[in-house]
């Protein structure tokens, strides 16, 4: 279910206020959050903003298209390596 | 034979079932169009009067987004999700569920037919 309207949209006090003082002093540093729940406002746009993915920092820029999705959907928490055994077999259809 | 949207509907169907044949319509969306246009959605598709069809034609281009045109904008959203490298549209590019279901098991659907993969071990044990 989607988040009612009436809320707006949640967006973690600190980094709107971060934003906000470097839009008007037109300023453009990387900020560091742990907020992956925190949506994109348009005003981030242009904006480099680093997201813990529980492990490091991953830089984020974030274009136009991506306003309304939350942080953490670009900083993936998981890497995929393969499965035990298909290595193997990779290695030997190459040769 | 009545021509809407590229598509052939079929002749001995009731009308509200004739049109879900084209895609981008399903039975809700049909009784609306049929609703609109005065027409009985019990009436057979080859009983609809020429007028009728030109009716439904108008209501289709005008008023909603049908085969071509609505497979391209799904197309083009989900390439959107790829492009700006979010969750959903790695798992697009991987050809997994993109809604947070279970990969252990099932998932065949996006998937696709089971390939066995080599080396992994039986369990020991019972048969």
């Amino acid at each position: 279910m989607p988040r009612s309207i009436k809320k707006g949209p949640f967006v973690h006090y600190k980094l709107v206020k971060k934003i906000q003082e470097m839009n008007e002093k037109n300023e453009k540093k990387v900020i560091k959050t742990w907020s992956r729940a925190s949506m994109i406002l348009p005003d981030f746009v242009g904006h480099t903003i680093a997201v813990h993915n529980g492990n490091k920092m991953i830089p984020v820029y974030i274009s136009e298209n991506m306003v309304g999705h939350k942080l953490g959907e670009f900083a993936p928490t998981r890497i995929f390596r393969g499965h035990p055994g298909t290595k193997a077999e990779k290695a030997a259809k190459k040769k | 034979m009545a021509r809407l949207a590229g598509i052939d509907l079929p002749k001995n169907k009731k009308a509200f079932i004739g049109l879900t044949y084209i895609f981008g319509i399903g039975r809700t969306t049909s009784f609306k169009i049929l609703n609109q246009a005065e027409i009985d959605p019990d009436k057979k598709v080859n009983e609809l009067t020429e007028e009728e069809i030109a009716k439904i034609r108008e209501i289709i281009t005008t008023e909603i987004k049908v085969e071509g045109a609505l497979r391209s904008e799904i197309n083009q959203n989900i390439k959107r999700l790829m492009d700006i490298g979010s969750y959903r549209g790695l798992r697009h590019r991987r050809g997994l569920p993109v809604r947070g279901q279970r990969t252990r098991t099932n998932s065949r659907t996006r998937k696709g037919k089971r390939r066995t993969v080599a080396g992994k071990k039986k369990a020991p044990g019972k048969k």
